[in-house]
């Protein structure tokens, strides 16, 4: 049999049928729905007179435009209450299982199905939401779709879908001190540009990779669609088995011995062709900064804001995201003063997210001039940083930690950053305006986050932290 | 149910010469909290449109009365980011039917062909040539011919094929519907649930 790749292995698997000239019927097993997306797809499936199909594959959750304090309350904007009230009514009416606000299980959508054991190796899996990438972490076909997408999967659990090409990227060697998984997949996307890996799936293998915890491999495959990839996976083993295991436990759901016995059969075969490899030197790595209004526009945080690109068009793109930024280049931007952190987000909202968060700011004092916004992914993150006193850190260190939810990192809710101030933040879009009109993003990992919130400057992490601590 | 047809469309250009659009400038998170498909033309590029204080922006392109029309041409990468498809519904609201450029995002594209919005993807240096010719002549005709896959600028003698998937030319040319095909293979659906669960 001609080798396969762990993409071809999982997209075989499901496909119902292939379309002469056309795209494949894809058979999806996680479908993860939130407020934001499925309104019109349900108001779809109610004028075709039509019931969701296997109601027990979707999962719902309000994550995108929640408020991060007093969630105990009725939700204040009346517009994005009545959007919450009407995923509540669609998943009643329909009977789908649904994550409320108020909810133990409650959280960011890519944080919640992993911490619930849902996600699986082996399965595909689509959201309303293009960081769905996130599940391709535990060996999983997992991208993000749109509303009338998310109505095709409601009413007949499949997608029409063509096959992306296949890249592997390849990261040998080991991490240097205070670099993180956030600051690898930024060093990626710095290389390939955001949108250098369009028509894309891209394996992430390699030393550096398969040294990663799961949360690592999550940040990792999160940020794919930065780089324009359809999505990102990793091949399961025995940190994805041991982490699907201890999640399920918790959560009351079994997994098999057959599961475990497929899911070892999960990886590339020797000799499988990919369309496009590339191979870096996880040494080469630092603590990475965006300096732009794209998150391929990123560079090391001791690093010199690089001259516009060749062409015409290239090099007006390029200056007027600088000039959004106010920045030029030539520029450095270590020591550069900062207004906003965030913490949080499908990014970096999970509990090794606080911990490393806190690792920096144990003993010290946030500056005075920097608001932080900390925002744990889900209330099982929120629980776990109060069970382990991580709260009494950021107390002591002038830091608030509020309730769950997307936040700052599109800023739907009250969550933004004003006009004109740069945010620090461990999310994933630096876009004009994402964090609120205006405002000015500066994509980071938690350590290089805490270091800023610290000093009140953009700060090399690894000059901050004893390095016993990373 | 029928979905949007797409055959010829013969129109005027807007010109939107900027890189890496993403669908957060083309619609702006905080107007996503409607639960229905209508009425985000008026939010389409809201924060380019207009200034802080709500005031149009003169130097934007959509509110530079020369320039009208139901295509627009952008730069590579239009629709990065966010898969919302609300951004497909605003430009379509607005009144695009098309959008020309020489590269999309994966999930854009999709969404696009999802609403009856055409994505035509062209050469870089076609593109190129095409905005040069839309600025000196804002009052230029195109036309997009979908069973021909022909973009036509009869004015510059300049024809250019564009690719499509098959599948999604025959579902626009017919005004098919996706959610009605995968309807009718139920049972072909069950079945690969049977196998499966074996």
């Amino acid at each position: 049999m001609k080798p396969r790749t762990l993409f071809d292995k999982i997209w075989d698997a499901h496909v119902v049928k292939s379309i002469p000239g056309g795209p494949d019927v894809l058979y999806i097993d996680m479908h993860y729905i939130h407020e934001v997306t499925s309104p019109q797809a349900f108001e779809g499936l109610r004028r075709r007179g039509i019931k969701v199909f296997r109601p027990a594959k979707t999962l719902a959750t309000a994550d995108h435009n929640i408020p991060t304090i007093d969630q105990h309350l009725p939700v204040k904007d009346e517009i994005a209450r009545n959007q919450i009230d009407t995923l509540g009514r669609n998943t009643r009416e329909f009977g789908i299982n649904f994550f409320g606000m108020q909810h133990e299980h409650n959280g960011i959508v890519h944080v919640l199905g992993p911490e619930l054991g849902c996600t699986r190796p082996g399965m595909t899996i689509v959201c309303g939401d293009s960081h769905t990438s996130t599940h391709g972490a535990f060996g999983s076909i997992a991208f993000g779709i749109g509303t009338s997408e998310v109505e095709m999967v409601l009413a007949s659990q499949c997608i029409l879908q063509y096959r992306p090409a296949a890249m592997r990227i390849n990261i040998s060697g080991t991490l240097k001190n205070s670099v993180t998984a956030k600051d690898l997949i930024m060093f990626i996307i710095s290389k390939l540009s955001s949108g250098g890996a369009t028509g894309y799936f891209v394996e992430y293998a390699g030393e550096a990779i398969e040294s990663l915890t799961m949360e690592g491999r999550m940040t990792v495959c999160n940020m794919s669609i930065e780089m324009g990839a359809r999505g990102g996976l990793i091949a399961p083993d025995n940190t994805t088995i041991g982490y699907v295991r201890e999640k399920s436990a918790k959560a009351n759901r079994t997994v098999t011995a057959r599961e475990i016995e497929y899911w070892s059969t999960l990886r590339t075969d020797p000799g499988a062709v990919f369309d496009k490899e590339i191979t870096f030197d996880a040494a080469e790595i630092s603590p990475m900064i965006t300096f732009g209004t794209n998150p391929g526009m990123a560079m090391p945080v001791n690093g010199t804001i690089p001259e516009p690109p060749d062409g015409e068009k290239e090099a007006a793109s390029y200056l007027k995201s600088l000039a959004y930024m106010n920045f030029s280049p030539g520029m450095k931007l270590e020591g550069h003063k900062i207004d906003y952190v965030f913490l949080g987000s499908c990014t970096n909202g999970r509990i090794e997210d606080f911990r490393a968060f806190a690792s920096v700011i144990k003993g010290r004092k946030k500056a005075d001039t920097v608001t932080a916004l900390i925002v744990p992914g889900s209330k099982m993150v929120e629980k776990q940083i109060y069970a382990e006193k991580l709260d009494r850190v950021f107390r002591e260190a002038g830091f608030e930690i509020r309730q769950p939810g997307c936040s700052s990192c599109l800023a739907m809710n009250d969550d933004k950053v004003p006009p004109g101030k740069y945010a620090v933040s461990t999310s994933n879009r630096n876009f004009e305006g994402r964090q609120g009109p205006g405002s000015r993003t500066i994509l980071a990992s938690p350590l290089t986050a805490a270091a800023a919130a610290i000093t009140g400057r953009i700060t090399n992490p690894s000059e901050i932290i004893p390095t016993n601590l990373t | 149910m029928p979905g949007v047809q797409f055959t010829i469309l013969e129109s005027t250009c807007v010109p939107l010469p900027v890189e890496n659009i993403d669908t957060d400038q083309i619609i702006p998170a905080r107007y996503l909290t409607a639960t229905s498909r209508e009425g985000f033309g008026e939010k389409l590029f809201r924060d380019w449109r207009y200034k802080p204080d709500g005031k149009p922006d003169k130097e934007f392109v959509l509110n530079n009365p020369g320039y009208k029309g139901s295509v627009l041409v952008a730069g590579r990468n239009f629709g990065c980011g966010s898969s919302r498809e609300h951004a497909v519904w605003a430009l379509y609201d607005y009144g695009f039917r098309a959008v020309i450029s020489s590269f999309f995002a994966d999930i854009f594209k999709n969404n696009a062909l999802n609403n009856g919005l055409l994505p035509v993807v062209i050469p870089p240096d076609t593109l190129e040539h095409l905005f040069m010719l839309v600025k000196k002549d804002p009052s230029m005709k195109i036309r997009i011919d979908l069973e021909h896959q022909l973009l036509e600028i009869p004015k510059a003698g300049l024809a250019v094929r564009f690719d499509i998937n098959p599948y999604k030319k025959e579902c626009l040319l017919k005004g098919l519907d996706d959610i009605d095909y995968l309807l009718s293979l139920k049972g072909e659906i069950e079945t690969f649930e049977k196998n499966k669960a074996k």
